[in-house]
């Protein structure tokens, strides 16, 4: 057994089961997250929320799903059939692939890439095109207006991204997410992560994030007072539901991100205390709590709003933090709190 | 067979085949699609070669930024694209010396194997060095920022400049519009900016 692993068939039929697994569960993980996401939000707003199907309505996402599948795709007259369907399906797919090097225990991704952080970055730059493409080809004047409000926005929220995640790459000395992780590792638990060197960029990075997804309060996309439903309003049946999912494992995916960037991955906040998965999936849960928080208590921003905020605010703040960061690592301030490859911690 | 080989066969074909639809599909964003999907294959033979670094520069910035502007230019566009089609016929014997010329240069430079001076090429291609420690991120770096810093720093310089020149060609002010301020729309007093009136039913305003 342990030689048909090491030969290449081997190493195909272990990865794909990996894969498989993996998506098992992220799919049905999924499937309570919306749920989650929803119950929170109605929690806000003094409503039930989900409550019909299953216990306390549990079950309502599955059966929002079998309704996805079951009902009639539509497709527009005059849309340009290949790229129409090809869309949401880049969409979907680029979100889930990008899964494959985040670790969620030490050693446990499924591809343990030197340049991760970059394949992530990638791989989340490239899902600009699910939504250019779907507003394109729908041959239709909202979503082609959504798609480019959408594309505009993310391409934006990209660069400060990018700049922050650098600050983090010069404090560990690798864009291996493994590495960067342990280098978070410490005596001091909760205080040796990242989020205290790098304290402001913790919430510039959120705030990135949820623009980047397209979360409310920057869900210019969709804004449906305006846009009716933004790239996605042609879409009907199953690839309006793998554009759902595709959005929602990139929001669960921003969530690996900070967690792992900022908050030390499956590390144990107390010293002390065993480090496992179970602390990677609670700090995930959390954060994905607070995405849900912030959509249901902050109104949404103006395109203008949104657009000076990236461009004015946010980049030279991250772009300022870089330099900033590159001193203190390079000089070794505070006996390497920045250059965590300088004091091997 | 081996699987690098498979590997490198498949991703050597998708990009021909992508370079093929990028000239003859009929619209032009298919072509700007079909461009892309070089760009990725090409990166995936980055892959091979273990430059990893490369590759996933291939993707975000050709990817990521430039083939989405080439995207929305396109989109944008009004130009009648059957008519540019129709004079492709006669651009043909031009593009047809090019790619000779091109095939030419690439033959002279990979058919013989050894250079004057006794410099010789690789035969094969070469990723990073087995055991040398570094990962070619490292070592791009260490080439750039080290070795090469001030070509790097002039580079950056001239595309800093042609960014400002086009940023300089293209501003200007109009003094006959309203523009917004927004630093006064963010300094606004809320106390000032709204009046609530209690009005008595039959009465209206009066003032």
């Amino acid at each position: 057994m342990a030689d048909f692993l090491q030969t290449n068939l081997g190493i195909v039929v272990l990865v794909t089961a990996q894969i498989l697994l993996f998506v098992t569960i992220l799919f049905v993980s999924l499937a309570f997250l919306m749920y989650a996401d929803r119950k929170v939000w109605a929690a806000v707003q003094m409503r039930k929320g989900p409550n019909v199907v299953g216990a306390f309505g549990l079950l309502q996402s599955f059966a929002d799903f079998l309704k996805y599948v079951a009902k009639e795709i539509i497709v527009p007259a005059g849309a340009d059939k290949p790229v129409y369907f090809l869309a949401p399906m880049i969409s979907f797919v680029l979100a889930l692939i990008a899964w494959a090097v985040i670790p969620f225990g030490d050693g446990w991704a499924i591809a343990n890439l030197n340049v991760a952080i970059l394949y992530v970055f990638a791989m989340s730059s490239l899902e600009v095109y699910g939504v250019i493409m779907g507003g394109w080809a729908s041959n239709s004047k909202y979503p082609f207006l959504g798609s480019l409000r959408s594309a505009a926005q993310m391409i934006s929220y990209e660069v400060s991204i990018g700049l922050i995640i650098v600050g983090v790459i010069i404090s560990t000395g690798s864009m291996n997410f493994t590495e960067i992780v342990r280098a978070q590792d410490g005596s001091f638990g909760f205080f040796n992560w990242y989020w205290l060197p790098h304290f402001p960029m913790v919430f510039l990075f959120f705030i990135s994030a949820l623009a980047e997804t397209n979360r409310p309060p920057f869900d210019l996309p969709e804004a449906e007072s305006e846009l009716v439903a933004g790239y996605q309003v042609e879409y009907s049946s199953t690839p309006f539901l793998l554009y759902m999912m595709g959005e929602l494992i990139a929001i669960v995916l921003m969530c690996a991100l900070v967690t792992l960037l900022f908050f030390g991955g499956w590390l144990s906040p107390i010293p002390g205390l065993p480090d496992g998965v179970l602390w990677m999936v609670a700090k995930m849960c959390f954060f994905f709590f607070i995405f849900a928080m912030v959509k249901a208590i902050v109104p949404r921003y103006r395109y203008d709003q949104l657009m000076r905020i990236g461009w004015k605010v946010f980049l030279p703040m991250s772009l300022g933090w870089v330099v900033i960061v590159a001193f203190l690592a390079k000089f070794e301030v505070l006996g390497g709190f920045w250059a965590r490859w300088a004091i091997g911690g | 067979m081996t699987v690098v080989q498979f590997v490198f066969y498949l991703f050597a074909l998708t990009l021909l085949t992508g370079g093929v639809f990028t000239v003859v599909s009929k619209s032009p964003v298919h072509s700007v699609l079909w461009l892309i999907l070089s760009f990725l294959s090409g990166a995936g033979l980055m892959v091979l070669l273990g430059a990893e670094f490369v590759a996933m520069l291939l993707i975000i910035v050709y990817v990521g930024a430039v083939a989405v502007l080439f995207l929305f230019v396109v989109m944008m566009l009004d130009v009648d694209f059957a008519e540019l089609r129709a004079e492709m016929a006669s651009y043909l014997p031009l593009a047809l010396v090019i790619a000779l010329v091109l095939i030419m240069q690439l033959a002279m430079a990979f058919g013989t194997w050894e250079l004057g001076g006794g410099v010789a090429l690789h035969d094969t291609p070469v990723g990073t060095p087995e055991g040398s420690g570094a990962h070619n991120t490292a070592a791009i770096g260490l080439l750039l920022y080290d070795k090469y810093f001030i070509l790097f720093q002039l580079a950056g310089l001239i595309l800093l400049v042609a960014m400002i020149g086009a940023i300089v060609l293209t501003l200007r002010h109009r003094k006959d519009i309203k523009r917004q301020d927004v630093l006064a729309q963010m300094y606004r007093d809320p106390a000032k900016s709204m009046e609530l009136k209690d009005i008595k039913p039959g009465q209206g305003l009066t003032e």
